[in-house]
Formats: structure tokens, C-alpha cells, sequence
């Protein structure tokens, strides 16, 4: 069923998108030469008596995006919300199995979840601002951690604002009420509160699905911008954008991890039937 | 209309439009209806009103002159009166009749008359006729004949002008004294109390006779006791001032009787006032009645400790009621494993509002005020044992027994707020590495304040019109003092303290004077409206700021 001489055939499968678009299609990936950020071994998560992931098994590479996609319910949210313990909220949750975040197991019970969480930031899918101002937004993590010094504040405001291609926008206006933002903007100032404690990692849960295309595409922009500092996980239903904005892509499917590899690969020549049968829309 | 019209009528939802609108137009009506009633029996009462006087046919057949205000009227069967009046003519059957304020009880033994219409003469409202206000034996009615001085005449005919200038220096020689009496001879007598617990102390600390701190107590009293000495003495100089001068008064049957400018509150003739010296007058009497202290067993002056008493007992329950309500409702809702445990918790908390005031009442006097406070008293206040500090009703077990009473409906409304906390708040939060105390404390909380202040308005509102407890856990008819004053340390939670609602059921019901007891009650009764409502709208105010605040974020 491979076909691999079919030059069509990768444009159908990107849906338009420009292979030579592809973020990955640059340079030759391979996951072999890239450095472990955050390593997942024969990991599985039941609510209750539902068994939402089967024996993960994945490495997540360092500085690189990565994109998990799959139709709803595959559990790629509950994998992402895994890696910062988010899932610890439900009383349910049971978990086996490893993952690793800088060698380190991270339901050892030695782990302090706050600091976990301090070092892999998350931004989720509807913008959740605070209601504060757009300035206490971003100083949110800080002051959770003592910092109240207004210079070491201003200052990083404004550097995390300007990261999150944020900064023009609000300058004139950081006292005002963080819920007067736009959906696009108020995204953005989300992601401006999650790398303004420097994160290493940052998890994107589906982080422009209730944008309009404009605020899109800053967004996706902002991440290829980000790609230089963190390691990006992002689950996203749209596969034009996956195919536009990660190095490497995940493919799941009812709990299960069907093929990962890198994004041109996977979606010019994926491996597996389930995965073609996705990327060119005969799912389901 | 036929039958299938009348059936789509129905169906189209209209009835029930119509029937919610009616509904609510009652309850308008009758929500304003009360205020417009209390309003126009209780502010009436302030108004000047012409004196009339007249001659009256006794029903012996005598005639007396009288005068007085017209208060009410009205028309009574000729059944209700005795049998074969003389006075009234055998063809009526209906009888009205007048109630008249005649004052003077010193002098006839009631306040008020109900006198036959029929049987009135020569009424006329002379320029002259005053009334005199005074501190004793409610109002008097009459004619100014002469003012003396050491018991000697010294102006007959006296110009109404030079009388009043006798009552504005009497006022203020009155004032000069009540200031010394309360004020200054208070606080030493204060101070002496505070020395005598010291003594008490230091005996039951075991401390030998004639130590430097009994020393130092000594000096103090010698100070003290100098100090009052000066006090009464300057007091005698002043009463000796004040009972000096007095006048001689016309009674309207034309008894002439001596009256002490000492007893006078104030004097006007109403019947010689234009509308504007009315006006003004009138809310010179509102003003007595909003700021003044009570007289005449409350009947007369002003209910500006009941007020104050009020108003001070409502926020230091608001004070102890938010905190406690509020981290019941957080560790039930955010804290608590939620089950079946739980839930009995809020049905238990629930039933609590439904439990009837009294019974609050009784648990108060016997939990916080004998056992609460006879433990303090028996810990901290030793010296002053067997007289009770805390181990008596006061403001404080007030306000604590009015707290419990509220504190199921803070529970609930900040539980609900809790709930609408949205939770990706609480995981954006969460995800920048805050703990969930962080959390709460930073960002649930501020969103809850709104849903906070609903219930501590329904608090509030639920407090201050409660009467029934507080009769067990400290109210009093008239409290010598106010639970906040000049002497250290200030605020006396300890104090007993009067009360609007209890003054209401008080002066209406206790009043040894109904007639001119009722007024006052509706105006109390009003008051107390204006001031929960005062209460209520600040604390809405507040509650829409911060919903205005919060309102976009509950809906993502």
C-alpha cells in the first residue's frame, strides 16, 4: 500500500500545504540525533475502571516541536496533561509506568509538583486569563514564588510580553483588565504567563482552537519563534497545522501511541495503515 | 372569544406573562405600601400642629375650657358610648368624635381626651397658646404670664423673645452639666473602678500591704477624688444657677401654676408660626429624634443610642460571620472529600437557617454568655468576681448569637461562588507552579468576594431585623452607656445595648403612654427600614463592583 513514488500523493495528505512548508523539510530530522527531553516508557493512566492510555512509549526531543494528533478521545490531552501532573486533580487517576524529565522519574515521590509544574509550563486550549491586570497576568508566576521586586518585574513583563509577540499591543495598557483582550490576544498573554517563570518545556493543549485564522497564525508563528528556547509539545486537532508547525509528529489513536516520527515523514510516508487512513481524512 | 381562541390564548404563554406580572406588582405594592405607611404615621408626628382651644361640655353637664392638638378622629355608633348622653341629640346615630393631645398630665392626670364633636364650643387656635416641652410629665399647654427670678416676679407680660433667651441659657447651663455629669465625673468614676479591680488583683496576687504598687494606687485615688470633688462642687455652683429662674404659666381652665425653666426642652407657639418656622422646626424635632438620647421611658427624645446600637452590633456580627462562613465554605467545597459525609454536613448546614431565632437566643445566654463568659471571667477578670464582665449579656454575645443565626446563609452563597470559579482558572493557576492554598487565596478568592458580599447581605438583612435572641444575650431598654465611648480601652464589648428592633416592641408594647408611644413606633419602624437598606445597598454596591469585575471571566 506504500507508495512512496506517487508525488500527488504527499500533497493530498498535507492538504495543501507546500511540503516545502514543512517545518521539518529543511533540514534531514531523525529522532536518533536528537537529545531526550522528556522520556515516556510503557506509561499507562486508567480513570477509574477506563483504561485511557496503553504503554506509551515515546521521547520527546529537546528544543524541537512536537506535535501530537489523533481524532478525540485518542488521549493525546491526557498524555500532555501528564507530563506536568495535571491529571493528579482527578481523584480517579491511576498511573503506572515511567516518564522522565531530565532523568528524573516524575511521580517519584520525592518530586515537588510545583516545581514541576515551574519547569513545564502549560497553555490550554480556551485562553483562561485571570482576572486581573494584563501586567499581574504575566507577573503571576513570579509573585508566586516571592518575587515582588518591580523592577525584576517590569522587566521581565516586558520581555515575556515581547516574546509572545504581545508587547506592541498592550503597552499602553498593562493595567487594564486582562479579560479585555481579544481570544487571540488573550491566548498570546497566556503563553506570555507561562514562559515568563522560564520554563524548559511548554505544553500546548490545542492552543488555537478557539481562534479565529489571523490570531492562528500569530500564534504559530510565536511558536516557531519559541522553538529556539523551549521544548514544545502541542496537541492540536488541525493537521495542516501540525504539518506546518512541528518537527515531529505523534499519531494516537484510542489510548495508544500508533507511529511517531518526524513530521515529513510521517506525513508524506507514514508507516503505518491507521495513520494514512487520518492524515487523508478516511478516518472514521 | 370562542373556545379554541381562548385555548390558543393559553397556549401562547400569555396567562403566565400576566400572572408573573401581577405577582410581582403585588409584592411591589405592597413592599411600597409598608414604607409609604410608616412614613406618614411616624413622620407625621413631628409636625407642628396648631393648638386649639375650646370649651367642652362634660358629660355631667359641666363646661370646661381645654386645648390641645387635634391628633385623630373618628366615627363610633352611638352603642359604643354610655346610654342616654345628654349631649347628643337623639336623631344621630353615628357620633363622631376627636382625639386631643391636652398635655399638662402633671396638672390632669392624662395626656389625652377623646371629646364628642357635639359638644365643642367656641373652638379658636389663639396666636398666643405655647407648648412647652419638658423633660418630665410629656407636654405642656398654656398661656405665659410672668417670669421670676428667686421666686420674685420680674417681668409680667413677659416678651416671648426674653423667654426664649431664658430657655437657650437654662439649655445651655443643662448641657455644661450634663456634660460634667457624663463625660468628665464618668470617667473618674471609670478610672475608680479600674483602681479598685487593680487593688482587688494585686490582693489576689497575693502582694503585701503597703507595696509601691498600693502606694501608686493611693496617690492616683487622692488625685481622682480631687478631681471629683472640684467636679461637684462646680456642679452646685451651676444647679444653683440654673433653678434660680422660672415662670408662671395660664393653664387653658385658668389655674395659674410655676414651671422651672430647668425642666424645659423647648417652647414655641404653633399657632403663630408661619410655614416655614414650621418647616424648620420640624426637622429640628427630626434631627432630636435621629441623634438625640431617649426620655420619658423612651416615649419622648430621640433613639440615637438604639441606632448606634444597631448598627455597631450588625458589623461586628458582619466582622465575625464573613471569616467563619467563608473558610467553612471553602474547606467543605475545596478541602472536604466529597461523599455522603459531606452532604449530610450541608443539609445540617442548611437546616440551620430554618432553626427558630429564640431558641439561638437560649443557646446563647447559655453557651457564650455563662459558659463562655463565665470561663473568662473566672480566667481574666478575677478582681471584679462576683459582678460579671463578660459573664453577663453584651454586645459581643450579641453579635456572636446573631453570627451563628447567619452563618449557614455565607456558607451557602460562597460555596455556590466557589462552584462557579471556572476551572481553568484554577488549572492556569495551578500550572505556573501555585499550590492549591496559592491558588485559592490568590485567584478563587477574589473571584468569590462577589458571591461573599450576597451573603453577607442576606446576613446583614437577617441580623439587624432580628429582635427575639438579642432580649436574651444583651439588648436592654435603655443602656446607660454606649459600647463605644472616650474611656480606655474604647470599645466596650462587654456593655449591654439598646436596639431598634427591640425599641420598636419596647415603645409600642411596654410604653406606659400608648397614645404618644404609637408614632414614635412607626417612626422607629421606619428608621430601622431606611437603615437596613442603607446597609444592604452599600453592600450591593460593593457586590456589583467586584461581579462587574469577575462577570467575563465566569463566562469562558
Amino acid at each position: 500500500m506504500n507508495d512512496q513514488t506517487n508525488p500527488d500523493r504527499a500533497a493530498t495528505l498535507t492538504h495543501g500545504v507546500n511540503p516545502a512548508t514543512l517545518a521539518g523539510s529543511a533540514e534531514n530530522l531523525s529522532l536518533a540525533d536528537e537529545t531526550p527531553c522528556i522520556n515516556v516508557r510503557g506509561f499507562n493512566l486508567h480513570y477509574g475502571e477506563k483504561q485511557a492510555l496503553k504503554d506509551i512509549t515515546l521521547m520527546i526531543p529537546e528544543k524541537k516541536v512536537t506535535a501530537f494528533i489523533g481524532p478525540s478521545g485518542c488521549g493525546k490531552s491526557t498524555l500532555l496533561r501528564s507530563f506536568n501532573r495535571m491529571n493528579d486533580l482527578i481523584d480517579t487517576v491511576r498511573t503506572s509506568g515511567e516518564i522522565s524529565i531530565g532523568g528524573e522519574d516524575i511521580f517519584n515521590k520525592s518530586v515537588n509538583v510545583s516545581e514541576l509544574r515551574r519547569k513545564v509550563g502549560m497553555v490550554f486550549q480556551k485562553p483562561n486569563p485571570f482576572p486581573k491586570s494584563i501586567y499581574e497576568n504575566v507577573a503571576y508566576g513570579l509573585r508566586i514564588q516571592g518575587v515582588n521586586n518591580r523592577r525584576t518585574l517590569d522587566a521581565v513583563v516586558e520581555k515575556s510580553l515581547q516574546r509572545a509577540a504581545l508587547w506592541d499591543e498592550v503597552k499602553d495598557r498593562l493595567d487594564d483588565n486582562a479579560l479585555g483582550l481579544s481570544g487571540g490576544q488573550a491566548q498570546r498573554l497566556v503563553i506570555a504567563r507561562a514562559i515568563a517563570i522560564e520554563p524548559e518545556i511548554l505544553l500546548l493543549d490545542e492552543p488555537c482552537s478557539a481562534l479565529d485564522p489571523i490570531s492562528t497564525l500569530k500564534v504559530e508563528e510565536l511558536i516557531y519563534q519559541l522553538k529556539a528556547n523551549y521544548s514544545i509539545v502541542i496537541v492540536t486537532h488541525n493537521m495542516q497545522q501540525a504539518a506546518r508547525v512541528s518537527d515531529y509528529t505523534a499519531y494516537m489513536y484510542l489510548g495508544e501511541m500508533i507511529e511517531f516520527n518526524d513530521t515529513n515523514t510521517l506525513f508524506t510516508n507514514p508507516a503505518e495503515k491507521m495513520t494514512e487512513d487520518y492524515i487523508t481524512g478516511r478516518y472514521g | 372569544m370562542n373556545r379554541s381562541s381562548f385555548r390558543n390564548w393559553c397556549n401562547s404563554g400569555e396567562p403566565f406573562v400576566w400572572l408573573n406580572a401581577g405577582a410581582v406588582s403585588l409584592s411591589i405594592i405592597m413592599v411600597v405600601g409598608l414604607i409609604l405607611l410608616i412614613m406618614a404615621r411616624g413622620l407625621g408626628h413631628f409636625w407642628p400642629s396648631d393648638v386649639a382651644a375650646f370649651d367642652y361640655t362634660d358629660s355631667d353637664g359641666a363646661v370646661v375650657a381645654l386645648a390641645g392638638e387635634f391628633i385623630d378622629a373618628e366615627s363610633v355608633p352611638r352603642a359604643r358610648l354610655a346610654v342616654g348622653d345628654a349631649r347628643v341629640p337623639a336623631y344621630l346615630d353615628i357620633i363622631d368624635r376627636t382625639l386631643v393631645r391636652i398635655g399638662n398630665r402633671d396638672y390632669t392626670g392624662f395626656d389625652y381626651r377623646w371629646v364628642l364633636d357635639v359638644a365643642m364650643h367656641n373652638l379658636s387656635y389663639p396666636a398666643q397658646i405655647m407648648v412647652i416641652e419638658r423633660y418630665e410629665w410629656g407636654n405642656f399647654y398654656g398661656y405665659l404670664t410672668a417670669i421670676k427670678e428667686d421666686g420674685a416676679a420680674l417681668h409680667a407680660d413677659p416678651d416671648w423673645a426674653l423667654f426664649q433667651r431664658y430657655i437657650a441659657a437654662s439649655q445651655q447651663l443643662l448641657g455644661e452639666i450634663r456634660h460634667i455629669e457624663k463625660s468628665l465625673i464618668g470617667a473618674v468614676n471609670y478610672d475608680m473602678e479600674r483602681l479598685r479591680l487593680k487593688e482587688r488583683k494585686l490582693a489576689l496576687d497575693g502582694a503585701p500591704e503597703g507595696s509601691p504598687a498600693h502606694t501608686q494606687i493611693a496617690t492616683q485615688r487622692v488625685a481622682l477624688q480631687e478631681k471629683y470633688d472640684g467636679y461637684t462642687d462646680r456642679l452646685a455652683g451651676l444647679y444653683e444657677q440654673l433653678n434660680r429662674p422660672s415662670f408662671m404659666a395660664r393653664l387653658a381652665d385658668g389655674r395659674e401654676v410655676e414651671l422651672a425653666f430647668a425642666k424645659v426642652v423647648r417652647a414655641y407657639r404653633p399657632n403663630a408660626m408661619s410655614v416655614t418656622d414650621k418647616v424648620a422646626f420640624y426637622f429640628e424635632k427630626l434631627w432630636e429624634f435621629v441623634s438625640g438620647d431617649p426620655r420619658e421611658a423612651n416615649t419622648e427624645g430621640g433613639i440615637f443610642p438604639a441606632i448606634f446600637g444597631t448598627v455597631m452590633m450588625v458589623m461586628i456580627m458582619a466582622v465575625l460571620v464573613t471569616p467563619f462562613g467563608v473558610v467553612a465554605a471553602v474547606y467543605l467545597r475545596e478541602y472536604a472529600k466529597q461523599g455522603p459525609v459531606t452532604r449530610l454536613i450541608r443539609i445540617a448546614v442548611n437546616n440551620l437557617a430554618g432553626v427558630p431565632s429564640v431558641v439561638y437566643g437560649v443557646f446563647g445566654l447559655g453557651f457564650f454568655v455563662y459558659f463562655l463568659g463565665g470561663t473568662i471571667d473566672e480566667l481574666f477578670f478575677p478582681e471584679s468576681l462576683p459582678a460579671p464582665t463578660f459573664g453577663t449579656p453584651g454586645i459581643l454575645w450579641a453579635s456572636l448569637t446573631l453570627a451563628i443565626l447567619t452563618v449557614p446563609v455565607v456558607i451557602v452563597s460562597t460555596e455556590e461562588g466557589l462552584s462557579r470559579v471556572p476551572r481553568a482558572i484554577r488549572e492556569g493557576s495551578l500550572a505556573l507552579g501555585a499550590t492549591k492554598a496559592e491558588t485559592l487565596w490568590r485567584t478563587v478568592l477574589p473571584m468569590t468576594a462577589s458571591a461573599m458580599m450576597t451573603g453577607l447581605i442576606l446576613a446583614v438583612a437577617r441580623a439587624a431585623g432580628e429582635v427575639a435572641p438579642l432580649m436574651l444575650v444583651g439588648v436592654v431598654k435603655l443602656a446607660p452607656s454606649m459600647p463605644l465611648d472616650g474611656n480606655f480601652p474604647f470599645l466596650h464589648l462587654d456593655r449591654k445595648f439598646m436596639h431598634l428592633g427591640f425599641h420598636i416592641y419596647d415603645v409600642g408594647f411596654q410604653s406606659p403612654n400608648v397614645e404618644a408611644a404609637r408614632p414614635l413606633v412607626y417612626a422607629t419602624a421606619f428608621l430601622l427600614v431606611l437603615i437596613i437598606i442603607c446597609l444592604n445597598l452599600t453592600a450591593i454596591k460593593i457586590r456589583n463592583r467586584l461581579r462587574e469585575k469577575y462577570r467575563a471571566a465566569e463566562q469562558h
